[in-house]
């Protein structure tokens, strides 16, 4: 009996094969852009974990200085207290045209070493030439090329152990390289301490003492806005995907009620048969959630470049290699796959459950139902909404920032049956004549089957504009800023300082304007701080891009006595115009200034050049801005190349420099434009679905209708139309939710995660585009439905009054 | 601990480029290092400082001592210097690197520790005056400029002890008024101790502290190359006899023969260099140590002063299982002659 109770209710889908399609497509979207996210998120999370066990810093708690940097004294002095500890110096050194972070260790007694010895071993280095002159660096093999390219006088040991983009040498050789003997950035406190120890707290009062879970968390704390940001995506587009899966299923337990009840008469007990509709859901669950995971696995493996990128380029956070397949990913999407149909589907089977043997369907009555439940899913709505704009006003944080967007948009998408049913209300009152009071009253009355649908437009728009009016507002800000803070006209690098002294000697006898870029790095409240020592020149006085300052800011900058500190620094430490700063033990100013600093998730700070030069009389001396009339640079360029021999790449005009700037910013939003256009897709397909779903049912409303006179064409027009009528309106009512989105993505997700506010730019021709996309997406979704009503049989509409169901 | 490795490799040659020479690289050239001279003179109090012109250099304290609860305990406190190319530098640009050893050895208790160190950062060194040799919170140090009175302190994970010594006899002078003949080939190195120190203090041991009193010895050498290539290990004795003379006798063990050498120290402290030969050490009794065998009962022969002792080991296993391992302890004298004293035996593969 069983069986052939199965071969029954399966043989709907070899007569629906679209709609299996519909249904196993819908839910693989679903598990598909879920797992992407989750395979990337994975991916980079991987990646930065392995990256601070590569470093050695995995389990090692780091003695961080509140301010400034560790004095070399203070390290022997706490060793001799009997602490044993490891001593680690940062920063960056230039060869040629490349900048390369380097992380100087004491060999003898960093944890990091046992690794660069066996590779030191492999590469046949001769014994000590990593403590004594030249000295030896150790780097990822791809950075290893990169810097022995760049440079002869140091060999370099190529080791997988490291991190790329990280050069790791002795003491000896970074202190030298980074013109700081006497100072270290941060200690490891190494395991194995003898007992009875003053402790540290009393020992060193200048230092904190990070844990290791926070010191390796920090670039994950960097990056967590954007992995939150995925994942929130990924939620959205799954989501999104369930109203997909719930429309299908509804529909295809709706069109099986005859054979339902035709079972349920045979003797079928209503058990097995919801047994077998389960089983059922389960196969196609895990089918569809299989090709949702190698769907997912594709599409993370092509924006993983552009992951990589983004984080690169914002965080300067290392994600490397390929995506590997984890069992445990695997498992989780299966997972996901199967209990989002089960949620999909509960109400249906639940209403199939409860449903009366004889029952007929009654559009109407439950319509009626429905204008309750939308007051009820409205209320809720407003709660949600409420909750977001609570934890916003009460939390603060990243968190609190999303858990204030997920109220919102959810919150919205609950309000929305309730706003277009008053619109349609309205609309309803406005009609004259019958054909459009008709039109008003059933597309309410379809309003029930196409709320989720409209919900998931809604999202998707809503998501469009806000996402798209932050990055377009970021790029204009970007592009601003840009034209103020690259204000030289030519920017070059010498090899050397001494090339350097020569080059700004010369420049200076032709008469170009030379602004030295000079700087050096230090550690602020243990995370890192570049300060750059400019001279006094109009360049900077008329146009650096300062947010807030003091009035004369430029002459108390001049004067020594003041800094400017970027927005990143003053919101993260509260640090305002007025306020002083401490940037080193001994070196306090007051905070003249604040400028905006975009893409650079570290803290800077400017002083006058003296004041930099008389602290750390060593920064080097090799790169420039020049002034000079535009037209003038392309020959300035030629003779500078051959009077001193600097390559191409060492000198670069302005144009060229934006150009590059903003390549590695577009660059760095692909992945949102990506993920901000495969939502929209899902939503059309939910609309497509959904109408599917409804057209079926509609015959017995439709069928009076046509008997009365309109015509199939006529009946045809009308679905399309009212498709447009319920995507515009949702689309009207996107537009402020994005806007809203727009606003908190900028002024609450920005703050936290980058450390910057960004002013808020709109774009109407954007949200025209976006508006008649909506539509287009509208009309393709009720064509397939409107094309099949406009070729019905009329037998099929005369059905209607001789069928009972 | 990594930095054993890292040491070991230093210490060694860094990996397989260059093979060891002798027993922890003692035996490789000098390489622009300075040499020992027949006839230099030593001059204290500079001479208790370090010479970053030569490449190994050591200060080493051993002690018998009794404990309050009637057990022989011994104490060992080394500090090594080794540099890797001659002289002194500022910072972390300095060749200098430093390596300490501490121990107490009990008949059934061998507790050690070690400590890797930067030289010209401040983490570790030596100076003369006022004398004080530290590495971390280890330290060996004087309230004036000779070395007549010391404190003596280091800590381990599991122990830690702090020592008064105060010697009650003069510096002695081995080999030619310091200069020490180390092989056949004329290998040498400067070499002097002062092996009259009376110890108070207290050692604190996992079960608890323990006052003790006793006799130590310390012994001052530095050199560039003190091993010939051929040389693979040495044994060391240093034995203080209840008449108040006193034995200092090395075996250096080569394929071409071993060298033998050593000072006898009179009860009132004059001392007399031994030729090569007159002192013989000859092993009775070996044991198994971490997977090693290893004498640990010696006869010890000097005909001319009528010495014929045996030589046994308070514990025998004493293994500093360190960045490079060796056998260090200290044993009791019976025979012709009875005392106690520190054994040391390297080069044991």
């Amino acid at each position: 009996m069983i069986r052939a109770a199965l071969a029954a209710i399966l043989s709907h889908w070899r007569r629906h094969p679209l709609q299996l399609a519909t249904l196993i497509i819908g839910l693989a979207l679903a598990t598909g852009l879920w797992s992407a996210v989750q395979a990337i998120n994975g991916k980079a999370r991987a990646s930065y974990a392995r990256a601070a066990e590569q470093l050695g810093t995995a389990g090692a708690d780091r003695l961080v200085p509140d301010s400034g940097s560790i004095a070399l004294r203070q390290y022997a002095d706490l060793r001799r207290a009997g602490w044993s500890l490891a001593p680690v110096l940062e920063g960056t050194v230039r060869f040629g045209r490349q900048s390369f972070d380097i992380m100087g260790i004491d060999l003898l007694s960093h944890p990091l070493v046992a690794n660069l010895a066996t590779a030191a071993e492999q590469d046949g280095a001769l014994p000590l030439d990593a403590l004594l002159p030249p000295g030896r660096f150790f780097a990822h093999p791809v950075t290893a090329a990169e810097l022995a390219a760049a440079q002869q006088k140091h060999p370099v040991t190529p080791t997988d152990a490291l991190p790329r983009g990280l050069l790791v040498a002795d003491l000896s050789l970074a202190s030298r390289l980074l013109k700081q003997p006497d100072t270290l950035s941060y200690l490891l406190v190494l395991p194995n301490q003898v007992p009875g120890l003053i402790p540290l707290t009393e020992l060193a009062r200048n230092l904190s003492r990070v844990t290791a879970q926070t010191a390796a968390s920090d670039t994950a704390r960097l990056t967590d806005s954007f992995h939150l940001n995925l994942t929130a995506f990924g939620l959205l587009s799954f989501a999104v995907g369930l109203f997909i899966v719930q429309g299908t299923i509804t529909l295809s337990l709706e069109q099986r009620r005859g054979l339902i009840r035709t079972l349920r008469g045979l003797g079928v007990p209503m058990q097995v048969l919801a047994g077998l509709f389960a089983a059922e859901l389960a196969v196609v669950a895990l089918i569809a959630g299989a090709a949702g995971l190698a769907g997912g696995y594709l599409v993370a493996a092509a924006l993983l470049p552009d992951v990589n990128a983004t984080l690169a380029g914002l965080y300067g956070a290392p994600v490397d290699g390929s995506l590997s397949l984890r069992p445990g990913w695997v498992l989780s999407g299966l997972a996901m796959a199967l209990g989002g149909t089960f949620l999909a589907g509960a109400k249906a089977l639940f209403d199939m459950w409860r449903m009366p043997l004889l029952a007929a369907p009654a559009t109407r009555a439950r319509g009626q139902q429905a204008a309750r439940s939308h007051l009820l899913s409205a209320g809720g709505g407003a709660a949600c909404i409420l909750a977001g704009f609570a934890t916003l006003a009460t939390f603060q944080g990243l968190v609190a920032g999303f858990f204030f967007l997920g109220g919102l948009m959810l919150g919205a998408a609950l309000v929305l049956p309730l706003l277009i049913a008053a619109g349609l209300r309205l609309g309803a009152r406005l009609a004259r004549r019958p054909y459009a009071e008709w039109l008003w009253a059933d597309t309410r009355a379809q309003l029930p089957g196409m709320s989720l649908a409209l919900m998931a437009l809604l999202l998707a728009l809503a998501t469009n504009i806000g996402v798209g009016t932050m990055v377009s507002s970021f790029r204009l800000t970007f592009l601003g800023w840009l034209d103020q803070r690259l204000s030289a006209e030519v920017y070059v690098t010498a090899a050397t300082d001494a090339q350097g002294a020569e080059l700004a000697r010369w420049l200076e006898e032709q008469g170009i304007t030379v602004l030295p870029i000079r700087r050096n790095d230090l550690r602020f409240k243990g995370a890192p701080l570049r300060i750059y020592g400019v001279v006094d020149d109009a360049t900077y006085r008329e146009n650096w891009p300062l947010l807030e300052a003091l009035p004369q800011v430029w002459d108390r900058l001049a004067a020594g006595e003041a800094v400017l500190v970027n927005e990143q620094l003053a919101r993260r430490h509260d640090l305002a115009p007025g306020g002083r700063i401490k940037l080193e033990t001994g070196w306090e100013l007051t905070i003249a200034g604040v400028y905006s600093d975009y893409g650079n998730p570290n803290g800077q700070a400017i002083v006058a050049l003296d004041q930099l030069l008389a602290r750390t009389p060593g920064v080097p001396n090799r790169q420039f801005g020049l002034r000079l009339p535009p037209a003038e640079v392309p020959q300035l360029i030629r003779k500078v190349r051959k009077q001193f021999e600097i390559p191409r790449e060492n000198i670069i005009d302005q144009a060229n420099l934006k150009a590059r700037s903003l390549a590695v910013f577009d660059r760095t939003f692909v992945i949102t434009a990506a993920l901000n256009l495969l939502t929209l897709g899902v939503a059309a397909f939910a609309m497509l679905t959904s109408l599917l779903t409804l057209w079926s049912q509609r015959l017995p409303q439709l069928a009076p209708v046509w008997a009365m006179g309109l015509s199939r064409r006529q009946l045809a027009a009308t679905e399309v139309l009212r498709s447009l009528l319920l995507a515009a309106i949702t689309a009207v009512l996107a537009l402020p939710l994005g806007l809203i989105l727009a606003w908190a993505l900028l002024s609450v997700i920005n703050v936290e995660a980058f450390g910057w506010k960004l002013p808020m730019h709109v774009f109407p021709g954007d949200w025209l585009r976006l508006f008649l996309l909506a539509l287009l997406a509208a009309v393709v979704a009720a064509a397939l439905p409107a094309r099949r009503l406009s070729r019905l049989d009329p037998a099929e509409l005369l059905k209607v009054f001789a069928n009972e169901r | 601990m990594n930095a054993k490795i890292v040491l070991t490799l230093i210490i060694t040659g860094w990996g397989s480029a260059v093979q060891p020479q002798g027993y922890a690289g003692l035996g490789t050239e000098a390489e622009g290092f300075a040499i020992p001279q027949r006839g230099h003179r030593l001059t204290f109090p500079e001479d208790h400082g370090p010479h970053p012109d030569f490449r190994i250099e050591w200060w080493y304290l051993t002690a018998n001592l009794e404990g309050a609860d009637g057990r022989d305990y011994g104490i060992q406190w080394t500090l090594f210097r080794s540099a890797l190319a001659p002289g002194e530098g500022s910072g972390w640009q300095s060749p200098q690197i430093w390596m300490a050893h501490a121990a107490v050895t009990a008949p059934d208790q061998h507790l050690f520790a070690e400590r890797i160190a930067r030289g010209g950062i401040g983490q570790a060194g030596v100076t003369s005056q006022p004398f004080t040799a530290w590495i971390d919170s280890w330290q060996m140090s004087s309230t004036g400029k000779s070395l007549d009175n010391l404190t003596l302190t280091a800590s381990g994970e599991t122990f830690s002890y702090d020592l008064k010594l105060t010697a009650d006899g003069p510096l002695v002078l081995h080999g030619e008024n310091g200069y020490s003949v180390k092989s056949a080939s004329g290998q040498a190195s400067y070499y002097y101790s002062q092996p009259h120190y009376q110890v108070t203090g207290a050692l604190a041991l996992p079960d608890g502290a323990v006052e003790v009193t006793g006799h130590g010895w310390l012994d001052r050498e530095w050199s560039s190359q003190p091993l010939a290539e051929d040389q693979s290990g040495w044994d060391w004795f240093s034995l203080s006899f209840e008449s108040g003379a006193k034995l200092m006798g090395f075996v250096l063990r080569g394929e071409s023969g071993d060298f033998t050498s050593g000072t006898w120290i009179s009860a009132d402290g004059t001392a007399e260099p031994l030729e090569p030969g007159a002192f013989q050490a000859e092993a009775l009794e070996s044991s198994d140590v971490q997977g090693r065998s290893i004498p640990t009962r010696w006869s010890a022969r000097l005909p001319e002063k009528g010495v014929s002792v045996e030589v046994q080991a308070l514990n025998p296993q004493s293994w500093m299982g360190t960045s490079f391992s060796y056998w260090e302890g200290p044993v009791s004298v019976t025979g012709s002659h009875t005392g106690k004293g520190y054994l040391e035996m390297t080069g044991y593969e």
